[in-house]
């Protein structure tokens, strides 16, 4: 499209060359590591990554090879993809916290020779596979401990292969192949998370990350000197888009966090400007800082109160550029020197200039108190055939109910069954090895589905997501049955960690429920309320009747809304279990897989509709290290307030 | 019992080497009481030696021996080849032991990396006027200690508690610091009472990778008391007995399991 824009800039390899011409000197990737922030210069770390592209050539990597990388975000591994293209490779993340089956899924699709991970955890699921996967050759660690034992005839630490890569002298070789790289070769290939069926391989060239890394980091004016947080899987695409092709378009910074444990303290330390998060993170944020405010003391409480009152009434104003009075500015500023600055701080957000969250849906208070700090969230709205970015909020149009307009260089349209497509410089090569699905996604004139279900509202332009297509469906009666939309509302309320509706060819609307742990906990605590599990404190009656008040508040919102009256929840329970990706019943990126849910818990549906009071049931699951047990309970079933105005007027 | 000091090499590739420490006819009475008797016990460079035995068997004792805590009536204590003569626990300490207590023994209102700092204490040379000072010498030492402490904190994965108080963590978080400290020392030998009582499944799990792993990465030999025989049998090479202050068994896991005297004592025959 735009071929005169990265004119030259073909491939990530070429535009690292370019950092390092204009920006050699300044830090490119920092880590925190024996409590220190350890940094690499973009010159160092160009060295790094020449020396294990050459290591890579050493043990024999071929044009077009693909090398999987697992583990947390390091620099190293990062290095290690651009080494990958530096090679002539294809890079391909994997979750790190996938289980060893899944990994060998994807090694055996995509036929990896060569695997880099981050530690013994990740060399031992691929050891655990070993034999089911014929074509991989070496595995490159980068952690050694514990692994001073185990057989290296195919094994090799990062460390030393970037030694045999300097000495080997094939830097002629990597010049030469990643100079070959064009704009219409892979770049990198990521599993989708897959909420149905297998994982596919989604295949985006290099014109697709830098074409959208351009466009997107023009428009949210991303520069060199800005700081981000690298701490989201990296086989996600947006991370791969943020931390490898926005970071290498724009030259700024990657930081990576010690530990998973230490994120929040990382966070404010570096105080990114430019900072990504699902809306669960912003949630637990919140909650948490709402759960220590109970603990506060009364002039505290007081005065946080007071302030964020006043925050959330001018905040969101002066970030949207709307007039304010003078009155209005000096008592922002007040607030701003009492409360919300220190508690920006706090949370690591002091100098975010560009937040996006994407995802999910997110509250809209959780949305409004981020907002009135003065910190610029916005949603946007993608997926990884898109790379990421399908429409985003523009600066000034920030609300919590829409996902923004189409984003520089993409084309919406909405199918008659409501469902989104769009076109954009992004869209994705194919689905590896997979051409049916890719068939069906992606038509001959580039437009690809979604799977969403959504409008674009009039005046505004903003595009509104309703729920995912497929599952959208009628009820018995004929109404309108959009799941999401009745979850989301739920979810927004912090005790609410997850709810699942049914009700498709029904004739009213079910639900189950997981409560959020550390808010109910907390809760709990502070009525002295005593429970021993998260079983017996889901079970608490006075529990269940806050959520059976969220559930008829949530009603009442529900049946405001005429086409989708219809999806209230008349039935509900509140689950003995957290839904759990390693029981198969959410993705790794936390979404729940209704189907698997609709038929291990097939027991408790009946019984929401059978009109039983209450239900025994017995679940599997399984534990962290795969061993498998048993969990039996008695849940109760509770009739929630239904709004029944809309009925009357019907009849 | 193996009597051989010929270094060998364990199934899983370890190299246990020479006798590091010695006992020899200990006897240890507090009045009239024999907490030990007689009893003589070697623990080799590299392995992981287990005390076993029934409450009061004269388990702690026998670990307060080689500590320096207690120093016995009789018998000899010879270490790395030398008799060594009666100590105060600090000078032990010096030597290059260390260890962790049954009954946590940390300064709960200190953080964690100051705790793990204090067990760097036997290395520092400086004075206390210079460290008081923190200029030169004392600076450097410093810098090099932390860096050796912030080597086992990644090391024991207690980044995310770096700056927590002590008092604010959980049991099993304390028992890890407390590791974390005797480490610090960077000790030829490892004495842990007691590292996984009161813990739950996946607490032990993790601690006995832990201590796996300090006996791998470091090379550290360490001697451990323990209760739980599931634990004991996995984790160590050569397991000693005690029941009412004797030695009843000593040698491999499997040679102790099918001794007899050892499953008398442990299903409770009485004693004549």
């Amino acid at each position: 499209m735009t071929a005169t824009a990265t004119s030259g800039l073909n491939s990530i390899p070429a535009l690292l060359a370019q950092n390092v011409a204009q920006h050699g000197a300044k830090a490119a990737y920092r880590e925190k590591e024996f409590g220190i922030w350890q940094s690499w210069t973009w010159a160092e770390a160009a060295a790094e990554i020449d020396a294990l592209a050459a290591g890579f050539l050493t043990l024999g990597a071929n044009v077009g090879d693909h090398i999987a990388i697992t583990g947390r975000n390091r620099p190293a591994l990062y290095w290690a993809m651009v080494a990958a293209q530096k090679a002539g490779c294809v890079p391909v993340p994997l979750y790190a916290d996938a289980a060893a089956e899944e990994i060998a899924y994807a090694l055996d699709h995509c036929g990896a020779r060569f695997v880099v991970a981050g530690d013994q955890e990740q060399v031992d699921k691929i050891a655990d596979i070993r034999d089911q996967l014929h074509v991989l050759d070496h595995i490159v660690y980068l952690d050694g401990r514990g692994l001073r034992k185990y057989d290296h005839s195919h094994m090799t630490s990062y460390a030393d292969l970037q030694k045999a890569g300097r000495e080997s002298g094939q830097m002629d070789e990597i010049e030469k192949r990643s100079a070959a790289l064009g704009p219409d070769d892979k770049c990198v290939m990521l599993y989708t998370s897959g909420t149905t069926g297998r994982p596919k391989g989604v295949v985006l060239s290099n014109r697709n990350v830098i074409e959208t890394s351009k466009n997107s980091a023009e428009f949210d004016h991303l520069k060199a000197g800005d700081e981000v947080l690298a701490y989201l899987p990296m086989a996600w695409v947006g991370d791969f888009i943020f931390s490898i092709g926005q970071a290498m378009w724009t030259g700024f910074c990657v930081n990576c966090p010690e530990s998973p444990d230490t994120m929040q303290t990382d966070l404010r330390e570096i105080g990114p400007t430019y900072f990504f998060a699902p809306p669960r993170v912003f949630e637990m944020q919140l909650t948490n800082v709402m759960i220590r405010m109970e603990d506060a003391g009364r002039f505290k409480k007081w005065l946080f109160h007071k302030y964020m009152a006043i925050g959330r009434e001018i905040g969101p104003k002066i970030l949207d550029g709307k007039p304010v009075t003078g009155m209005e500015r000096l008592q922002y500023r007040l607030a701003d020197w009492l409360v919300i600055g220190p508690l920006k701080n706090t949370l690591g957000l002091s100098r975010v200039r560009v937040g996006y969250t994407a995802g999910e849906a997110i509250g809209p208070e959780i949305f409004d108190f981020y907002r009135a700090l003065g910190i610029n969230l916005k949603q946007l709205y993608g997926q990884t055939e898109a790379t990421v970015f399908i429409t985003q909020q523009p600066d000034g149009e920030v609300r919590s109910d829409t996902v923004g307009v189409p984003s520089p260089g993409v084309e919406l349209k909405i199918a008659e069954n409501g469902e989104v497509f769009y076109r954009s410089p992004g869209v994705f090569v194919e689905y590896y090895k997979n051409a049916e699905s890719t068939a069906s996604t992606k038509d001959a004139e580039g437009w690809v589905a979604t799977g969403d279900a959504g409008f674009i509202e009039e005046g505004t332009g903003h595009l509104r997501i309703i729920d995912r297509a497929k599952d959208v469906g009628k009820m018995a009666s004929g109404a309108l049955f959009a799941p999401k939309y009745v979850e989301n509302k739920l979810k927004f309320y912090p005790d609410i960690l997850e709810a699942v509706v049914f009700g498709a060819d029904r004739e009213y609307c079910t639900a189950f429920i997981n409560i959020d742990l550390t808010a109910v906990g907390n809760w709990a605590e502070r009525n002295n309320i005593a429970y021993s599990s998260y079983q017996e404190l889901s079970q608490h009656p006075r529990v269940l009747d806050t959520i059976q008040a969220h559930v008829a508040e949530v009603n009442k919102s529900v049946a405001a809304d005429e086409m989708l009256a219809g999806c209230q929840i008349h039935r509900f329970l509140v689950l003995h279990k957290e839904l759990d990706a390693d029981d198969g019943e959410m993705t790794r990126t936390r979404k729940v897989r209704r189907r698997i849910v609709e038929e291990k818990f097939a027991d408790l549906i009946d019984a929401l509709y059978g009109g039983k009071s209450e239900i025994y049931t017995e679940t599997e699951v399984t534990y962290e290290d795969g061993r498998k047990g048993k969990i039996t309970a008695t849940l109760a079933i509770r009739d929630a307030a239904v709004e029944t105005a809309g009925k009357v007027a019907a009849e | 019992m193996k009597d051989t000091v010929e270094p060998y090499t364990t199934p899983d590739g370890r190299t246990i080497g020479g006798v590091l420490m010695d006992m020899r006819n200990i006897t240890l009475r507090f009045g009239g009481v024999e907490a030990i008797k007689d009893i003589s016990l070697n623990i080799r460079e590299g392995e992981i030696r287990a005390i076993i035995g029934p409450n009061g068997a004269g388990k702690s004792s026998m670990l307060n021996v080689i500590s320096g805590f207690y120093n016995p009536q009789e018998g000899e204590v010879w270490f790395r080849g030398e008799k060594r003569p009666p100590m105060k626990p600090y000078q032990v300490a010096r030597l290059g032991i260390a260890r962790t207590f049954q009954n946590i023994a940390l300064f709960e209102g200190m953080t964690v990396l100051d705790n793990v700092m204090t067990g760097r204490l036997t290395h520092m040379k400086s004075n206390m006027l210079a460290q008081a000072i923190w200029r030169g010498k004392a600076e450097q030492e410093e810098v090099a200690n932390r860096e050796v402490v912030e080597k086992i904190i990644d090391f024991l994965e207690i980044q995310a508690i770096r700056k927590t108080p002590v008092g604010r963590l959980p049991y099993g978080l304390k028992k890890r610091v407390e590791l974390a400290r005797a480490l610090a020392a960077e000790p030829k030998l490892l004495l842990l009472d007691e590292p996984m009582a009161g813990m739950n499944v996946e607490e032990k799990e993790d601690m006995s990778r832990f201590i796996l792993d300090v006996n791998d990465e470091f090379g550290t030999t360490i001697a451990l008391i323990e209760h739980d025989m599931g634990v004991v049998m996995d984790l160590s090479d050569r397991v000693v007995v005690m029941d009412y202050g004797r030695k009843i068994g000593d040698g491999t896991p499997d040679e102790v399991r099918n001794n007899e005297q050892v499953i008398d004592a442990y299903l409770g025959v009485a004693h004549d």
